[in-house]
């Protein structure tokens, strides 16, 4: 798995690509927290339009930070998800929790 | 729908160290396996993430308390016979106390970074799911799926 990120007005980008296992994620995760912690962006928007894979180990991650922004008072945003990682994040009720948003450019 | 079994025409079998790295190697395996049957990409993506779960449990709780590594092992196995695909994942781990505990969606004994719905996936994702565990002994997780188009040779 890649991670790319960057700041845009204020909102800190995290795109993602390739395979999002419980193998994967484990490098990406601390920094991923570490750039939460010391950015307190207003709102996270993680990308999924890249995904190859993705099963619960990839929900952990989503409800993890999604967890650690809410208590930092910051929000989060889902862009663009495959379908497949759609129908997990929607069978674990995520969508309920986060707002997944599709559109070409951010 | 009920459909009948026949035969088994293929199978395979493998052993791996139960490391994580080997979550992807397991995907890949089930995922080859399950093409001769001419899958649609739907069909393999549920075959491919319901693997790695089990998998991944078996990396994350069955071996939570093992150290040596030589113990830590995986053994992966497939077979199908007309349109049923059935997949094996037995380890030798700790086993499982309360299955039916486990199996409740939302629930892990993995730490806050899990989020409780491997089983809840593996189910949903397949046609038919049975797991067999005793406690110090190991857990087999045994997937049957139904794959549409079936090539027969």
């Amino acid at each position: 798995m890649k991670m790319k990120t960057y700041f845009s007005r204020g909102n800190l980008v995290v795109k993602l690509d390739g395979e999002i296992d419980h193998h994967s994620i484990k490098e990406f995760r601390d920094e991923l927290d570490k750039m939460i912690g010391e950015s307190r962006p207003k709102t996270m928007i993680l990308e999924l339009s890249s995904i190859d894979f993705m099963d619960s180990s990839g929900l952990g991650l989503v409800l993890g930070r999604y967890k650690k922004l809410s208590e930092a008072g910051s929000k989060m945003l889902i862009k663009n998800p495959t379908p497949e990682a759609e129908r997990i994040l929607k069978m674990a009720g995520v969508d309920k929790l986060v707002r997944i948003i599709k559109q070409k450019d951010a | 729908m009920k459909k009948k079994e026949s035969k088994k025409t293929n199978y395979f079998s493998c052993t791996f160290p139960a490391k994580s790295v080997n979550e992807g190697f397991a995907r890949g395996i089930a995922s080859a396996f399950c093409s001769q049957l001419d899958p649609t990409l739907e069909e393999l993506c549920d075959v491919k993430t319901a693997i790695s779960e089990a998998v991944t449990n078996c990396i994350v709780h069955a071996y939570k308390d093992e150290d040596d590594l030589k113990k830590k092992k995986i053994t992966l196995k497939g077979e199908y016979g007309g349109s049923c695909l059935k997949i094996t994942v037995k380890d030798c781990g700790c086993g499982i106390e309360d299955i039916e505990k486990a199996m409740q969606p939302m629930y892990s004994g993995g730490g806050e970074e899990r989020s409780g719905m491997g089983f809840s996936i593996m189910e949903c994702f397949t046609d038919k799911l049975a797991v067999k565990s005793k406690k110090g002994v190991g857990t087999t997780v045994i997937l049957k799926k139904y794959i549409g188009k079936v090539s027969e040779e």
